[in-house]
C-alpha cells in the first residue's frame, strides 16, 4: 500500500511538473500514465473528465483526486492531489520571491507592461472558446447543414439575459448568477437530458 | 495564524464555486480577492495569470500560491493552495465512492449546461473589467489583438505569446526612454 501511494505521488508529481497551461494540459500525460500503469483505461479517463467538468474546482486537481481514489482509496485521492500541486507550489514560491526582489526593476516593469495585454489576449481566447461551445452547435450544424441548428437559441437567450442582469445589478455575487443558471438549465433541459 | 486560516477558508470558498477551471475562477477572484479582501490589485491578478500560463501546474493553484505568498510568505502560499484544492478533494472523493454515474444524471447534465452559459458570461464581464488595466496605449492594444487572434488560430503553447510580449514590452519601453532623451 505504501509503495502504491509513493508511486501515485511520484506519477502525479511528474504530471504537475510537465503540464504547462491549465488543467486540460494534464490530459495527454494522464492518458500515457493510464496506458503504462494500468490504473485506468482511456475510456475511464474520459468518464473522469466528464465528472471533473461537472463539479467545481480546477480540472487537473479533480482528475488527480478521482484517479487517486479509484487506485488507492481516500489516502490515494489526497496523495495524488498533493503530488500534482507540489511542483507548481515550489516553482511559484521561487518566482514570487524573485518578483519581490525585482519588482521595482525597470526592465521587469517593462516586461509586465507587455505581458498584461498578452495575458488579457489569452483570457479572451479562452472566453471566445467557451462562448462558441455554449452558444453554437457547431457539430450538429456540420451534420445537418441547417442554419437553425447552428445556434443554441435557449443558451443565447440565457446568456443575453444574464449579461444584462449581471451588469445592471453589479452588487450581486457572481455565484448567485451561477445558481440561477443551474436552475434555468434544469427547468429548460439545457443539456437535452 | 489567523491570517493563514483566513487564506485557507477564502481559497476553499473559491475552489468550491469555480466551475470549469482557472479562467472560470477569474470573476470570483475579482470579487472576493480584489474587491472584498483587497489582497491583490487587478494588475497583479493579470500578472499571476500570465505567469501561471508559463509555469507548470494548474492556473487556479498557481494564483492561490501567489496571493497566499504575498500575504503571508511561504506558509501563506501553502495555506491558500491547500484551501483551493480542499473542496475538490472532498467532492470528487464522495462522487468516486458513491456516484459513479454522476455525469450521466439528467439533472446534473442540464444544470451544468446552464452553468456553462453563465461561466461564459462571467468571463466576458471579467474581460471587460480587466481591459482598462492592461490595454493602456497603442502598443498594448496591438499586443492584445495579436495574441487574441494568433492564439485563437494557432494551437501553440501560450509560453510563446507571453515571452514575446514581455520582450516587446522591454524593447518598447527602452525606445520610449531614448526618444525622450
Amino acid at each position: 500500500m505504501l509503495i502504491l501511494l509513493l508511486k501515485l505521488f511520484y506519477e502525479f508529481f511528474k504530471v504537475g511538473l510537465f503540464s504547462v497551461g491549465g488543467g486540460l494540459a494534464t490530459l495527454p500525460f494522464l492518458q500515457e500514465m493510464g496506458n503504462r500503469t494500468g490504473w485506468f483505461t482511456t475510456e475511464q479517463l474520459y468518464n473522469i473528465l466528464a465528472v471533473s467538468e461537472s463539479t467545481p474546482g480546477p480540472i487537473g486537481v479533480n482528475m488527480a483526486t478521482y484517479v487517486g481514489f479509484t487506485t488507492a482509496g481516500v489516502a490515494g485521492s489526497i496523495i495524488a492531489t498533493l503530488g500534482l500541486i507540489t511542483p507548481s507550489v515550489i516553482i511559484i514560491l521561487i518566482v514570487a520571491l524573485f518578483l519581490k526582489n525585482f519588482k521595482d526593476n525597470k526592465h521587469v516593469k517593462s516586461a509586465f507592461y507587455g505581458l498584461r495585454p498578452a495575458s488579457m489576449g489569452l483570457i479572451c481566447t479562452a472566453g471566445i472558446g467557451v462562448l462558441l461551445i455554449t452558444l453554437f452547435n457547431i457539430d450538429l450544424f456540420k451534420q445537418t447543414g441547417s442554419f437553425t441548428d447552428l445556434f443554441s437559441i435557449k443558451a443565447i437567450i440565457l446568456a443575453a439575459v444574464l449579461f444584462a442582469l449581471s451588469n445592471i445589478f453589479k452588487k450581486i455575487h457572481p455565484v448567485a448568477w451561477i445558481g440561477v443558471a443551474a436552475v434555468v438549465g434544469i427547468l429548460f433541459r439545457f443539456g437535452g437530458a | 495564524m489567523k491570517l493563514l486560516f483566513e487564506l485557507f477558508i477564502t481559497f476553499a470558498k473559491l475552489g468550491a464555486v469555480t466551475f470549469g477551471g482557472g479562467y472560470a475562477m477569474l470573476p470570483i477572484i475579482q470579487r472576493e480577492i480584489v474587491e472584498k479582501k483587497k489582497w491583490a490589485t487587478e494588475e497583479e491578478v493579470l500578472d499571476y495569470y500570465a505567469i501561471g500560463q508559463c509555469t507548470p501546474g494548474v492556473i487556479a493553484v498557481n494564483t492561490a500560491t501567489f496571493i497566499g505568498q504575498k500575504k503571508k510568505g511561504i506558509a501563506g502560499g501553502i495555506a491558500a493552495t491547500l484551501g483551493v484544492v480542499f473542496p475538490s478533494v472532498i467532492i470528487i472523493t464522495v462522487i468516486a465512492a458513491f456516484l459513479t454515474n454522476f455525469a450521466e444524471y439528467a439533472v446534473v447534465k442540464n444544470a451544468f449546461a446552464g452553468i456553462r452559459v453563465c461561466v461564459a458570461v462571467l468571463i466576458v464581464n471579467a474581460i471587460i473589467k480587466l481591459w482598462k488595466k492592461s490595454v493602456v496605449d497603442v502598443i498594448t492594444f496591438i499586443i492584445f489583438l495579436a495574441v487574441t487572434v494568433l492564439s485563437f488560430i494557432f494551437d501553440v503553447s501560450p509560453i510563446i505569446f507571453v515571452v514575446s510580449a514581455a520582450v516587446i514590452g522591454i524593447i518598447a519601453k527602452n525606445l520610449e526612454v531614448r526618444k525622450k532623451c
